[in-house]
């Protein structure tokens, strides 16, 4: 049998490599966002000489509120508090979400008929929802559940119902012609198949969850950073307003590189991303 | 199946698509063909002509809209879970799973048919080294050149042991060198399993190179010709050959 020319690909040992080294790269290039952050925080503790502390504090008395928040159990409880609420809100608008796009990507009758209602919840506005949840529900958990579920499930069902219909047909042709049970079809293409898209709502959801728990805390919650927010603002208390604020963002952004690690482990066998136009 | 009974057996089939608008289109109309147990078969035909959706009929993915299709004595389209193991598909593109690594996809096959693990593994490896695929078998398909993806593509068909093998353009796309060591190495295996093989092309020498036997479809997919294709021949008997072929192709119009 003839051998044939040598691959022009890389080989995984290469391609780990490759990675390796974009990896360091990245890391080399940090020195952008760091300029960027110390030229808001110069301009920041210029302007606090200049204004009011209750205005714009000094970036040592936010740092000092934002340790204490950290180092105290109690203050750092009212964070876990608002991130259980994300997740829990998150997982159930997950769980329906991903139902519903799974049914809406295999039964045109269900598509016609839920997609058009998605997109018309997904134009109501997250302070609307708060409204309607003040009116029917007294609890306030059932509150902000509700109020995440509204904001949320619309996104997983529409970003699982395009990750599936991405799926191609050639896939599905090639599989069928080995003739699978349904089950092997869901297991070895369709499940496989929309997992990027799975990771994109995680992403894509994270953030506006962030967004919509803490306008949902502002409706009765005695606990979580909303709550912490509504009496910053009572008392006038600008430096801990921004610490707690900085808090929440800072464990967004952990959660983000979880789900950003975990995306590297699930999809190592996506090819590395091309340049783009940035020069 | 009966020993001495065809293997695929077309009889007047036609298939009609019909558009949202109800606009009607013939892709095959009264399509015969028989295709014996051994046979390789080159069909052959002009892009349009029907190739693909006849493949997909063979294949039991469409259902004819008149006429009957029957693969080692059954339809392919009703009676589609018979067919389990039966069928070795090669396509135009690799198609293969970009999640899987070359040896889980060479093995999606034996996965289906519910072989243990380790018969997965032993049959996929020995067939991607056959293929002289050693040293990929954990590379994901971005990182194989076209010719190895093809390669992880035949061996998933391999794997199988099917009794049909189908090949829809299945070199096409690759460069001339590499397409025709494919070729090669494609004719050697199935002569070698004694398999009954189907090659769908709209490439009269890669039709020629592979089959014994030539089917030149005509536009809508219907027979012009079923012919031999020489052996021996010297290359001025082989070009004359071809220009009739093509001739055929050209004219689309059924030869007696």
């Amino acid at each position: 049998m003839a051998s044939e020319a040598p691959p022009t690909a890389l080989s995984p040992a290469q391609a780990q490599e490759a990675w390796h080294s974009r990896l360091l790269g990245l890391m080399a290039a940090r020195k952008e966002p760091i300029i960027s952050f110390a030229v808001i925080l110069v301009s920041w503790q210029i302007a606090s000489f200049f204004l009011p502390p209750y205005l714009i504090p000094s970036v040592d008395v936010i740092v000092a509120a934002f340790i204490e928040i950290v180092v105290n159990i109690g203050l750092l409880g009212d964070v876990l508090i608002t991130m259980g609420r994300i997740f829990l809100g998150l997982v159930l608008a997950f769980i329906i979400g991903t139902i519903l796009g799974v049914f809406m990507g295999f039964t045109q009758t269900v598509e016609k008929h839920t997609l058009p209602v998605l997109h018309f919840i997904m134009g109501i506005p997250a302070l609307s929802w708060v409204v309607f949840a003040i009116i029917w529900f007294s609890h306030v958990e059932t509150r902000i559940a509700f109020i995440l579920l509204a904001g949320c499930l619309p996104n997983y069902a529409l970003i699982i119902h395009d990750g599936i219909k991405s799926i191609s047909k050639e896939y599905l042709d090639m599989l069928r012609a080995m003739r699978p049970t349904r089950k092997q079809l869901f297991s070895k293409l369709v499940l496989p198949g929309m997992i990027p898209a799975v990771l994109t709502a995680w992403k894509v959801n994270l953030g506006l969850a962030a967004r919509v728990v803490i306008v949902a805390e502002l409706v009765g919650a005695t606990r979580g950073v909303g709550n912490k927010l509504l009496l910053a603002q009572e008392l006038f208390e600008m430096p801990k307003a921004i610490a707690w604020t900085l808090v929440l963002v800072a464990f967004l952004l952990i959660t983000q590189l979880v789900i950003l690690m975990l995306e590297h482990k699930l999809l190592r066998w996506r090819p590395a991303k091309q340049g783009g136009m940035a020069t | 199946m009966s020993a001495a009974g065809p293997v695929v057996r077309m009889r007047d089939v036609s298939k009609v698509f019909t558009s949202v608008d109800g606009d009607r289109f013939t892709a095959v109309e009264s399509l015969d063909l028989e295709v014996g147990s051994g046979d390789i078969v080159a069909i052959v035909g002009k892009t349009g002509c029907g190739k693909s959706t006849t493949f997909n009929l063979l294949l039991g993915l469409e259902e004819a809209t008149t006429g009957s299709i029957e693969l080692l004595g059954h339809d392919p389209y009703r009676e589609f879970d018979w067919f389990r193991s039966k069928l070795g598909v090669i396509f135009q593109t690799d198609r293969l799973l970009p999640w899987r690594t070359a040896l889980e996809n060479a093995r999606v096959g034996l996965e289906i048919l519910d072989f243990s693990e380790k018969e997965q593994n032993d049959i996929a490896l020995q067939w991607l080294h056959k293929l002289e695929l050693q040293g990929f078998e954990d590379a994901y398909p971005h990182e194989l050149s076209g010719g190895m993806r093809q390669r992880v593509g035949m061996a998933r068909a391999f794997c199988l042991s099917p009794e049909i093998f189908f090949a829809d353009e299945a070199f096409g796309h690759l460069d001339q060198s590499t397409a025709r060591r494919l070729r090669e190495v494609f004719l050697e295996l199935v002569t070698e399993s004694r398999k009954t093989c189907l090659l769908i092309t709209h490439n009269i020498h890669e039709a020629l190179e592979i089959g014994s036997r030539l089917v030149i479809l005509g536009r809508p997919g219907r027979v012009l010709a079923d012919m031999e294709t020489p052996t021996n021949a010297t290359r001025a008997e082989m070009a004359e050959f071809e220009d009739r072929v093509l001739d055929i192709i050209e004219n689309n119009e059924v030869v007696g």
